[in-house]
């Protein structure tokens, strides 16, 4: 029974970090269609950022997470500008090459830069706490609050204020946002900098407990999409409760069935079920 | 006859005369070795051009296949089966892991596929790295017999110890394989190929099973995929779960996107242009990936038919520019050829 209470802990703060980066894309990819494959890899570019600020800079480990947050909301407007806005009216398969190219490069500036080696950030709340018999240490149980605070601003955002409504209305019809005088290109650029600014700061707030590593990106950006894909392109609760599912498949199936073969479970599942819905489970229209 | 055939082939004749007269070209066996793998990433380039260059469906499970094929041979052929047996069974078992694997993604389409084909790749590595019993792990498999000699009639036989003779084996399976593509490719079903890619519900519309098209295509791929594979174990000796990874694709999809998707010099240009590129450029091969990456961005965005394709339509241009000089009527030389717009 404790086993299975610490696997569930293990799958939600997970599941955490999940639900934080797949809401991020399927801001870019539900709602601007832009396949941003390269999002894996702008989180582990997040996790970097932290770590050199705080190791190198000393930086406390909240300043250097919202100042990673900064840079890499800058990064991301950067990318859709630079690799994905002159696509725009290209076949879908285009960006996603184009995305390729992009994390591509990511990766291999990380490690021609920092090392291919994973590095660790120090722990900043190491302290063990006890809740119903299961132990977990404080980072843990910081990244489950700070994700589920991250979530709700980012509802409030996407519905109570002007900006928010905006990408709202982008997805529903652009050419209905162009008409009322919505700037498409604007609402882009923000959607990328919010998308990539939360997978910073779920990378920062998991750094300390993994590490991080130019091939933490990769693997993450593929659940990503696989979440967005079974929740429901451009749908935000599907993300989230996408997420935290997937988090706690891996986490049960990982320390009960096969640690091996964890992510093999999530990969097969995408497959099998885009064999049932071509276009995801709560799809609407094919990419 | 002959001499008409030299006039008009001339440009490829003299292509196959300099890669027969390879071995008495290069350098040092290093060199040699780096143009035998050029040729085997060659096959896997052609292959996928034709499902993703052709067909329009980007398959990033191609590695995957890839690691099918090599795994085959290599455990056949260290159990004792013959290299000519072993060969073909891989093939096969691969197209047939393609047919299942394409029934529930070949419903979906851009991204999905995109996406769940790369899954699929990942889930071959990930075996490959797993299931120690069979595949070695991470170690992989090591000492792979080179490929079994051909008995011929009066001479004794073939051997393949030497890297001349390895060399004229992959060219023999480049040019097998370049002559499939240029048959299918120019055949009807060529045709529907590209009318999927184009345009998937009119090619629906004007009554292509558009379905049993991308499977067929796909199915093709797969085949020649792992048949480079299977070449690529053999001629190598050793191989690991790193055979069948994604980055093997992606250097595919950037020597095939380099060379000029949907045109059959394309990939095979970029194929032996990037690596050999690359050699003499030394100091650049820690930014390798960097180089690549950013490349593959210009090359989509700005000249998303690559270098061969940039040739052909030059080509056309000078054409039509003649002859309006010579007849004063604008000329359609492009219409109809499969070398068009990707």
């Amino acid at each position: 029974m404790e086993l299975f209470l610490q696997q569930i802990i293990n799958g939600i703060m997970l599941g955490s970090t999940y639900a934080v980066v797949a809401l991020g894309l399927t801001l870019v990819f539900g709602i601007l269609h832009i396949p941003n494959f390269a999002h894996g890899h702008l989180y582990m570019l997040g996790g970097y950022v932290t770590f050199f600020l705080v190791t190198l800079y000393g930086f406390g480990f909240w300043t250097a997470m919202i100042s990673s947050m900064v840079v890499l909301a800058l990064v991301g407007m950067f990318v859709e500008r630079v690799v994905y806005r002159p696509l725009r009216n290209q076949p879908h398969i285009n960006s996603f090459i184009s995305a390729i190219g992009a994390l591509m490069f990511l990766e291999t500036f990380v490690i021609v830069a920092w090392g291919p080696q994973g590095q660790r950030i120090p722990n900043p709340y190491p302290n063990p706490i006890e809740i119903m018999g299961i132990i977990l240490t404080q980072q843990r149980l910081l990244v489950i609050i700070a994700a589920i605070v991250l979530i709700i601003l980012l509802q409030l955002f996407l519905k109570k204020t002007t900006p928010g409504t905006t990408i709202e209305a982008v997805a529903q019809n652009r050419e209905g946002a162009m008409l009322v005088g919505i700037n498409v290109n604007r609402v882009s650029s923000m959607t990328f900098a919010i998308a990539t600014a939360t997978a910073a700061a779920a990378a920062s707030l998991v750094a300390p407990i993994f590490m991080v590593s130019p091939s933490m990106g990769a693997l993450l950006g593929m659940k990503a999409f696989i979440i967005v894909i079974l929740g429901g392109l451009g749908s935000v609760p599907g993300a989230i409760c996408g997420g935290y599912i997937l988090g706690l498949i891996e986490a049960l199936g990982g320390g009960y069935i096969s640690a091996d073969y964890k992510d093999v479970f999530a990969f097969g599942a995408l497959i099998l079920i885009l064999a049932i819905k071509p276009t995801g489970l709560f799809g609407k229209e094919a990419g | 006859m002959v001499l008409q055939l030299i006039k008009q082939k001339w440009f490829y004749l003299a292509i196959l005369a300099i890669a027969l007269a390879v071995p008495l070209l290069v350098p040092n066996r290093y060199f040699f070795q780096i143009i035998i793998i050029s040729c085997i990433f060659a096959i896997a380039t052609l292959s996928m051009n034709l499902i993703l260059g052709y067909t329009g469906q980007a398959s990033l499970a191609h590695a995957g296949f890839f690691g099918i094929g090599a795994y085959g041979v290599g455990l056949m052929t260290k159990a004792g089966v013959s290299f000519w047996l072993a060969l073909p069974a891989s093939a096969l078992l691969a197209a047939l892991v393609g047919f299942l694997i394409g029934i529930p993604t070949l419903r979906t389409r851009g991204s999905y596929f995109a996406i769940a084909t790369l899954c699929f790749g990942v889930i071959v590595s990930i075996i490959a790295g797993n299931w120690v019993s069979l595949t070695g792990g991470h170690t992989g498999v090591v000492g792979i017999p080179r490929p079994s000699p051909i008995p011929l009639p009066l001479a004794g036989e073939i051997t393949f110890q030497t890297q001349t003779a390895q060399y004229y084996l992959v060219l023999a399976f480049l040019l097998l394989t370049l002559f499939v593509m240029h048959r299918l490719v120019y055949s009807l079903q060529g045709l529907s190929f590209m009318a999927v890619r184009n345009n998937e519900v009119l090619a629906d519309a004007v009554g292509i099973n558009t379905f049993a098209t991308k499977m067929l295509s796909f199915v093709v791929a797969n085949f020649f995929a792992a048949l480079a594979g299977g070449i690529y174990a053999s001629i190598i000796g050793s191989i690991s779960p790193s055979t069948a990874s994604y980055t093997l694709t992606f250097n595919w999809l950037v020597y095939l996107l380099l060379g000029g998707a949907a045109t059959l010099s394309g990939p095979i240009a970029g194929a032996f242009a990037i690596p050999i590129l690359m050699e003499y450029m030394q100091f650049l091969e820690e930014y390798r990936q960097l180089i690549f990456g950013a490349l593959l961005i210009v090359v989509i965005i700005y000249f998303p038919r690559g270098l061969m394709g940039g040739l052909a339509s030059l080509r056309v241009k000078a054409v039509n520019y003649s002859h309006r000089r010579k007849a004063g009527v604008p000329s359609a030389a492009e219409s109809g050829k499969p070398d068009q717009a990707f």
